[in-house]
């Protein structure tokens, strides 16, 4: 099980998510450079949080098209499991391997503090092993996490179950006062059809070891593991 | 061969909130421009291009703007050329 980390110029949560996994889950992971295209056999791939190419034109607008990424549209395309990050989830809305786009926050400001999430499926790798009813605190750091689809869109992602998380309160309760940023359905994390691209905005890996006083992200990152690991 | 200048208007969908728009509405009307309303705020990009004629120009940067320029899920541009 070998894990791949993507360093963008600009991308700031690479070292905490190569932490996680290679220091605190101990799995070999390797850290991906954007002008690189070999994925190194990786398993699965990581886009970290951050400002890709300075969020030049559009945040993960111009990282879409850095080398790596063909190699990880291609590595996804043929089922390759793929998870981005904040910053990473925006790159994988540009590239279309996910649906859907990242807004800027209806409050115009950019948010950095734990908000609480609740899954919306456990039919996915990631929520698998996640009570239905449990209630996960989770940094957010963002000012475009609005997330946004078409109507049609939104409602085939409602219908099959392509919604990984929302936003709720500290009670589990799904409202528009627990909904940070004006995501539509209150909307924190999505998959694609085939299951094996993730994208989400709050941070796991900002929340995985007992020394950052919050190890809640670990369930998500447990639940990947125990499945990979079944299924590999 | 030759040279133009597109100048291209990429806004926010009409019917998604721009919130940056609707702050600085609020600004101006504190400032007493009351009969000031619905700001919304795009980009505004300018480049050059060298093409056969102007409808070949004006396809490339049709594909500049659907591949990367705009991202239509969000947004929506216009654009002019104009020989230089």
């Amino acid at each position: 099980m070998k894990f791949g980390v993507v360093v963008f110029p600009g991308s700031n949560c690479d070292q905490d998510t190569i932490n996680v996994l290679r220091n605190v889950y101990g799995y070999e992971t390797l850290a991906l450079w954007h002008k690189d295209t070999d994925l190194h056999g990786c398993d699965f791939i990581f886009i970290p949080g951050g400002f890709s190419y300075g969020d030049y034109l559009r945040c993960g607008a111009v990282a879409r098209f850095s080398p790596i990424m063909e190699s990880i549209i291609a590595f996804a395309k043929n089922g390759g499991y793929v998870m981005g990050i904040c910053n990473g989830f925006q790159v994988l809305c540009e590239a279309h391997l996910l649906p859907g786009v990242l807004l800027r926050n209806d409050s115009q400001k950019f948010i950095c503090k734990n908000i609480f999430l609740k899954p919306a499926t456990n039919n996915t790798i990631l929520t698998q092993n996640i009570p239905m009813d449990s209630v996960l605190k989770i940094p957010i750091a963002h000012a475009e996490g609005r997330y946004f689809a078409d109507e049609a869109t939104i409602n085939a992602l409602e219908k099959n179950n392509q919604i990984l998380f929302r936003y709720c309160n500290e009670d589990g309760t799904v409202n528009a006062v627990a909904n940070p940023n004006g995501a539509i359905n209150n909307i924190a994390g999505i998959c694609n059809e085939g299951r094996n691209v993730f994208g989400m905005m709050p941070h796991p890996e900002r929340a995985a070891e007992i020394h950052l006083g919050n190890t809640d992200g670990r369930l998500i990152f447990d639940s990947i593991l125990n499945n990979i690991l079944q299924t590999s | 061969m030759i040279k133009f200048k597109a100048h291209i208007d990429i806004m926010p969908m009409e019917e998604l909130l721009d919130p940056q728009g609707k702050v600085v509405t609020q600004s101006l009307h504190k400032l007493g421009l009351n009969e000031i309303d619905h700001v919304r705020i795009g980009k505004h990009i300018t480049l050059t291009i060298t093409a056969a004629s102007e409808a070949d120009a004006k396809n490339k940067v049709d594909d500049a703007c659907k591949k990367l320029l705009a991202n239509l899920i969000m947004e929506r541009y216009s654009f002019t050329l104009t020989q230089v």
